[in-house]
């Protein structure tokens, strides 16, 4: 366990994932995610990088962001947040990608908040 | 157990994305610096690239991991949607990247520099053959004129009737934010009827 802390920063990243290298959920670049219990601490069992993006989900933030954040490549960040849903950690916020008509409210929503801001 | 039948309204937040796309230097991340609401963030994506070998024609292809910069900014749209804009890379030899940044966008702003315009047949080429994604062509006006028609222009990059050509200045909040505003406008009457990309 104290092994983790002498890891090389010159570790490959899918070392991390177990060489996974796909996610089983949807993530999107644009997709956002939340700690699913804000008032909780991380569990202690999780990889140092999965507890940072716990840490960073108090607020919820898109995978971009997150990959951006803690310099962890995309792909990496995906199956890292994958893993933390299924432990039920953090939720995965709806990501709206105009393909379903039952989406156009939203979208006109979108066009609503940029009238308001660039008019 | 975690519920995920959260309480509170934090997780009904949503988000959506656009892409802005076009050729090297056309104009594209200060036009997300224009509109974004944070600096926008340079990120390392690693992708993965289905890549043939060259010097095996048999051989079966390979896959390799590359690692390419990407740009992205944010807009806080209302206090539950966030619209983030995605920049393609403007190197063709990236062109790989592009359905992973395009996955899922709303649709998308191909960011044309007229002096330049060869630069941007693959951006207009791209979304040309990829119909399920709304595009719009904005033309950036970097000297205040654009020196030719949007006819002329709509025909030297053959792009289809009926896609919005508009002119801009990237430099500006307001007039890029307009760009944004045409292409949601364009994206919303014209609804994409095929599924979103499996994950």
């Amino acid at each position: 366990m104290n092994n983790r802390r002498r890891r090389g920063i010159r570790i490959r990243p899918y070392t991390f994932t177990g060489g996974r290298t796909r996610s089983r959920h949807p993530l999107m670049l644009q997709t956002l995610v939340s700690v699913a219990d804000p008032g909780t601490a991380p569990p202690k069992n999780l990889l140092p990088e999965s507890e940072q993006i716990h840490r960073l989900c108090r607020e919820a933030r898109s995978v971009a962001e997150i990959s951006a954040e803690l310099k962890i490549p995309v792909g990496v960040t995906q199956v890292l947040i994958s893993d933390l849903a299924d432990q039920e950690l953090i939720y995965i916020h709806p990501t709206i990608t105009g393909h379903s008509p039952s989406e156009n409210q939203v979208l006109e929503r979108a066009l609503r908040g940029l009238e308001r801001l660039f008019q | 157990m975690a519920s995920n039948v959260s309480s509170n309204d934090k997780s009904s937040m949503v988000s959506t994305k656009i892409v802005i796309a076009g050729g090297f230097g056309a104009g594209k991340t200060t036009l997300v610096g224009s509109v974004s609401e944070i600096p926008p963030v340079t990120t390392e994506a690693m992708m993965t690239e289905a890549s043939e070998a060259h010097d095996d024609t048999s051989s079966t292809p390979t896959k390799i991991t590359t690692t390419v910069a990407m740009d992205f900014g944010r807009i806080t749209l209302d206090e539950k949607l966030i619209m983030y804009m995605f920049g393609t890379p403007g190197q063709a030899r990236f062109w790989f990247m592009w359905d992973d940044i395009v996955r899922g966008a709303v649709g998308a702003v191909v960011v044309v520099d007229v002096r330049r315009l060869a630069d941007s047949f693959a951006a207009v080429d791209y979304f040309e053959n990829n119909p399920q994604v709304p595009y719009i062509v904005a033309l950036n006006r970097f000297d205040g004129e654009l020196g030719h028609t949007v006819d002329e222009i709509r025909e030297a990059l053959e792009i289809r009737p009926g896609i919005p050509i508009i002119d801009f200045d990237a430099r500006d909040r307001r007039s890029a934010g307009s760009a944004l505003t045409t292409l949601l406008e364009y994206a919303l009457s014209h609804p994409t009827k095929e599924p979103a990309l499996a994950g």
